[in-house]
């Protein structure tokens, strides 16, 4: 087989052809359990300290259901608008791999507790294409693999592989999307609006923190170009694991890229797997399916079929919080922004933060202007997620109270920003200890002001002579007299009012 | 009270003597023990004697009782444990090099429950492996004999647990019984076993050969002792998903008042004909009599699927084994074989199923590969689910005219070691009768019902019952039991040679 990695431009591509996509996301659910025994699911344990007979798949161990993991699946299901089965089953998937203990993984076959939905996206510019669900079903992670002395950390040239079945039997949920048409040159858009859009559900659902960098969420982005104007789909790439939206985006982009010099080329597409590479968004060649791969499904007969009863789905529908497209939209109404400034809140990941700030008491104009101002700067400078600054909203809320009250000024917040982020404590404790306070004593600042006349007369004539402008140099001085700690606006009434001249 | 008469004591007789004292339980444990030690080299029934173990076990029932606290029915009393079952304490072999000296970190629920009632373990036995054979032949280990003959197969998969009782090794053992493996042994060794229903005893650290077949059940030399097992090992547990959570039917109670006055006993044409040995069909035949005589009503009953029920079975059980027996890959426990540095985790894997696992267990393991390939799934699998469907309503339409059915447990009495080594088609005939059952998940015993004339062989009576009416079957069977017992003048195994 060759490897081509010539690459057609994409507006050529997409001239010609017209991308078919086809996504399958694989979300980690927080259970506080594994899918099949009561082994936790906590992140960051050392290997094999979280294993018990059954997630190891000893022999005469047998699974039992995690009903959390099924009611997360129902909420899933529902969110994503499907029909939930009134009886399904488990499914065994057999298979040979290290890090999966029982050598099948029991996941659902032609019985997924959830089938026939959709999800709405909104693209940037705030049209929403409607994408949709084929079916979402349970299933049980697989062990990791650590490939040790190879050079790419893949298996091939490793000398020896470690094992750690920790993640075996931690809860899946499998969303499979129908076939994506339509979308075009958005295809790669549509995409990643799609996985942001998805992300956002679940994690309003609360079943998992979908984190995609920690694994909690991982794609597979399956694509194929027809002509236009043509009915039948072409052959598709499995493009594994793309797990950034950004890389969504790339591998969508790439592919379509490369399918489109194949296909210009008279060459044709090789139905196979491929890895996705993060340093330069280009794909290559995994593993060709010749064949589809036989996985010899079969019922699980350890487990009874799981029957949702229609009383319990409809009091998870219910139950229900707010969706995220709806919460979006009611929320950028409540604050007054326009589109694309709930766009950037959004790609900061800032919406969360910024609504539990505002629930800690502080006003959504401040909210908003710390988190998508001084706190993303930090954020991007330590190359950093917003939510995992060391800073809480409840922190956030209490600088904005404080510069609302007038205890602080915006420097002195953002001083006490890196005090918090800094580990110095909360922002009381940081405005102690760094003795960080606007001075209000109207004394101290007269004397201040009067200090700052005296030592800079030229100025201070030129500002009597009408040159207003010059004010500036005077607060200067007085704020560094004062450590900053004055509100400037109040040392400039001062001024101005000592040399006797108004304002313009 | 010596030895040999200890040993000859039903389990309710020795659970009474040590609540009354008049033995205790180290007694007990330790003529068990010597009479093992005296046989089992010819018998070879036990692949593990836990000496040191069952000792302790006993030792702490006497000191149970000396404390005056309140002790179980079977508290004291020795039993065999066939090697399927996972044990903290003891190696669990499952009959495989696979497994050889596997010493699991978990007790299965059965074993938690035998202990919990005081039951003597005294060690594990032979099987065939994987539970897949009917001889007993298919054992790792080598063969068992059968203690009527020492040169025929026990039957099996559980012939060391039926062996251990025909042999007065054990006074009870626990047997599995995916296709018969409970009482085909028992009918070949006269001796009682019950395949409970599905569900019924938790399968949780029993290993798996074919998961919606398999159940673990209880063996005995009489009706009693076999329900005073049941009703240890029983019941719900919430480690099986597939455990039935409902009261265990009545056992105990029906054991003890025995009758058949007024019932109705369905007779199926299916269960005879060609293959069937002359003296077992005369055997049979003498026991519908007696039923008759004892008040019950004959109803003849047409089952046409039962015909189809071996070929679904040779499906489905392959079909869940090979996936089963899937997570021996030599990488987490067990043998491993050809690890030398070099090979990679797929050779080593390749290399210890070659070493691990027997002929048959492989052969198993290729027919239900095949069976599940997608292309022959619907042609093979899916038939037979289609099969096992039409069983089940059999039965159903059956258990509208009848409260039970009978039949022979197995179409022949045993038959030498190594007869049937060589062609498993003859081997697969020997749970003809028993098969059904599995595919429907209801409940069955055999019993002994004489002796085959051809060859003075033990011949066994089969009773099934509906699912859940495990009762009826003890009902039934402590009546027949008690009718033939009174006719021979004495249990059928006094007739057995002295080993």
């Amino acid at each position: 087989m060759t490897v081509t990695t010539d690459l057609v431009s994409y507006e050529d591509a997409l001239a010609t052809f017209e991308p078919v996509m086809g996504l399958e996301v694989h979300v980690e659910l927080g259970t506080k359990t594994k899918m099949f025994c009561g082994c936790s699911t906590e992140l960051g344990a050392e290997p094999n300290t979280q294993t018990c007979p059954v997630c190891l798949g000893m022999p005469g161990a047998l699974p039992v259901v995690n009903a959390t993991g099924v009611e997360s699946a129902v909420r899933i299901g529902l969110a994503l608008n499907c029909e939930i089965a009134e009886w399904c089953r488990f499914a065994r998937k057999n298979y040979f791999y290290p890090d999966m203990p029982k050598n099948f993984q029991t996941s659902q076959y032609d019985e997924p507790i959830a089938f026939d939905g959709y999800l709405d996206v909104q693209l940037e510019d705030g049209e929403v294409f409607r994408v949709e669900i084929e079916r979402a079903h349970m299933e049980e992670d697989t062990g990791k693999s650590t490939h040790v002395g190879g050079a790419t950390g893949r298996i091939h040239g490793a000398s020896h592989s470690l094992l750690d079945y920790n993640r075996a039997g931690i809860p899946l949920i499998e969303i499979v999307t129908k076939p994506i048409v339509g979308a075009g040159d958005r295809a790669p858009e549509v995409a990643k609006a799609y996985v942001a859009e998805l992300r956002a559900l679940i994690r309003a659902l609360g079943v998992s923190e979908a984190r995609m960098e920690m694994g909690q969420m991982r794609c597979d982005v399956n694509l194929s170009l027809r002509p236009i104007g043509t009915e039948k789909f072409g052959t598709r790439s499995e493009t594994k694991n793309v797990n950034s939206l950004r890389s969504v985006e790339r591998a969508v982009r790439y592919e379509v890229q490369r399918h489109a010099a194949v296909l210009v080329g008279g060459g044709t597409i090789v139905q196979e797997t491929r890895h996705f590479h993060e340093e330069d968004g280009s794909t290559t060649s995994g593993r060709v399916k010749e064949e589809a791969e036989d996985y010899r499904y079969f019922p699980e007969p350890d487990l009874v079929p799981v029957a949702p009863s229609r009383a319990w789905v409809e009091e998870i529908r219910a139950g229900l919080p707010e969706l995220p497209r709806v919460r979006r939209n009611r929320l950028r109404e409540e604050w007054g922004v326009a589109a694309l400034d709930m766009q950037a809140i959004l790609n900061a990941g800032a919406l969360d933060l910024i609504v539990a700030t505002i629930d800690a008491g502080a006003p959504a104009d401040q909210a908003r202007k710390w988190w998508m101002g001084e706190l993303s700067r930090h954020a991007n400078e330590s190359g950093t997620a917003l939510d995992e600054l060391a800073i809480t909203p409840a922190q956030v809320a209490r600088v904005a109270e404080l510069v609302s009250s007038g205890d602080l000024n915006d420097k002195l917040a953002r001083q006490v920003i890196e005090g918090v982020l800094g580990g110095e404590g909360d922002p009381d404790t940081v405005v102690e200890k760094r003795g960080l306070k606007v001075v209000s004593d109207e004394g101290a600042l007269g004397a201040a002001v009067d200090e700052a006349i005296a030592s800079n007369a030229a100025i201070a004539d030129k500002i009597r002579g009408g040159k207003v402008a010059a004010a500036g140099a005077l607060v200067g001085a007085v704020m560094k007299a004062t450590r900053g700690q004055a509100d400037a606006a109040r040392v400039r009434e001062l001024i101005l009012e000592k040399l006797g001249v108004g304002e313009g | 009270m010596t030895d040999s008469t200890i040993i000859k004591l039903t389990a309710a007789e020795i659970a009474a003597r040590i609540a009354s004292g008049e033995l205790t339980a180290v007694e007990v444990a330790e003529a068990h023990l010597a009479r093992i030690e005296a046989v089992d080299e010819k018998v070879h029934a036990f692949l593990h004697v836990d000496r040191e173990g069952a000792l302790a076990q006993a030792r702490a029932v006497d000191e149970k009782r000396e404390r005056g606290e309140e002790l179980g029915p079977l508290a004291g009393v020795p039993l065999a444990l066939k090697d399927i079952f996972t044990t903290r304490d003891m190696p669990t072999t499952v009959g495989s090099r696979m497994l050889e000296g596997w010493v699991p970190p978990y007790d299965a629920t059965l074993v938690s429950k035998l202990r919990a009632a005081d039951v003597v373990i005294l060690g594990k036995t032979n099987m065939d492996e994987f539970a897949m054979g009917s001889s007993t032949e298919n054992s790792a280990y080598g063969p068992t004999g059968n203690p009527w003959d020492l040169t025929r197969i026990p039957g099996g998969s559980g012939g060391g647990s039926s062996a251990a009782l025909a042999s007065y090794e054990a006074p009870l053992a626990i047997g599995t019984d995916t296709g018969g493996s409970i009482r085909q042994p028992a009918a070949v060794t006269g001796t009682v076993g019950v395949k409970p229903t599905y569900g019924a005893v938790s399968r949780f650290g029993m290993v798996a050969f074919s998961s919606s077949l398999d159940q673990g059940g209880p063996c005995a030399r009489t009706v009693l002792d076999a329900a005073l097992l049941h009703e240890v090992v029983a019941g719900h547990d919430p480690m099986d998903s597939t455990s039935i959570d409902a009261p265990v039917p009545p056992v105990v109670e029906a054991a003890r008042n025995g009758s058949v006055q007024g019932m109705r006993v369905g007779v199926v044409k299916q269960f005879r004909g060609e293959g069937y040995q002359a003296g077992v069909v005369q055997r049979f035949d003498e026991s519908v009599a007696l039923l008759k005589e004892l008040g019950a009503e004959i109803v003849e009953l047409d089952c046409p699927s039962f015909d189809l029920a071996l070929s679904a079975y040779y499906l489905i059980a392959p079909s869940e084994c090979s996936s089963n027996l899937a997570r021996f890959d030599g990488l987490r426990y067990g043998l491993r074989t050809g690890d030398d540095g070099t090979r990679s985790a797929e050779e080593v894997t390749s290399l210890t199923r070659e070493a691990g696992f027997g002929d048959e267990v492989k052969r198993r393991i290729m027919l239900g590969t095949y069976a599940l390939s997608s292309g022959y799934y619907d042609a093979y699998y899916g038939s037979a689910q289609k099969v096992r469907t039409l069983i089940t309503r059999d039965f159903e339409k059956a258990f509208e005219q009848v409260d039970v059915i009978v039949s022979p447990t197995t179409p022949t009495t045993a038959f030498p070691i190594g007869e049937r080594a060589d062609d498993p088609m003859a081997m697969y005939l020997a749970d003809l009768c028993t098969i059904p059952t599995n595919l429907a998940g209801n409940a069955a015993m055999s019993l002994p019902c004489g002796l085959a004339p051809e060859d003075g062989l033990p011949v066994g009576l089969q009773i099934i019952a509906p699912a859940m009416k495990d009762d009826r079957l003890y009902k039934v069977g402590a009546a027949v039991e008690a009718a033939f017992v009174a006719r021979w003048g004495h249990p059928l195994l006094e007739e057995a040679p002295s080993l």
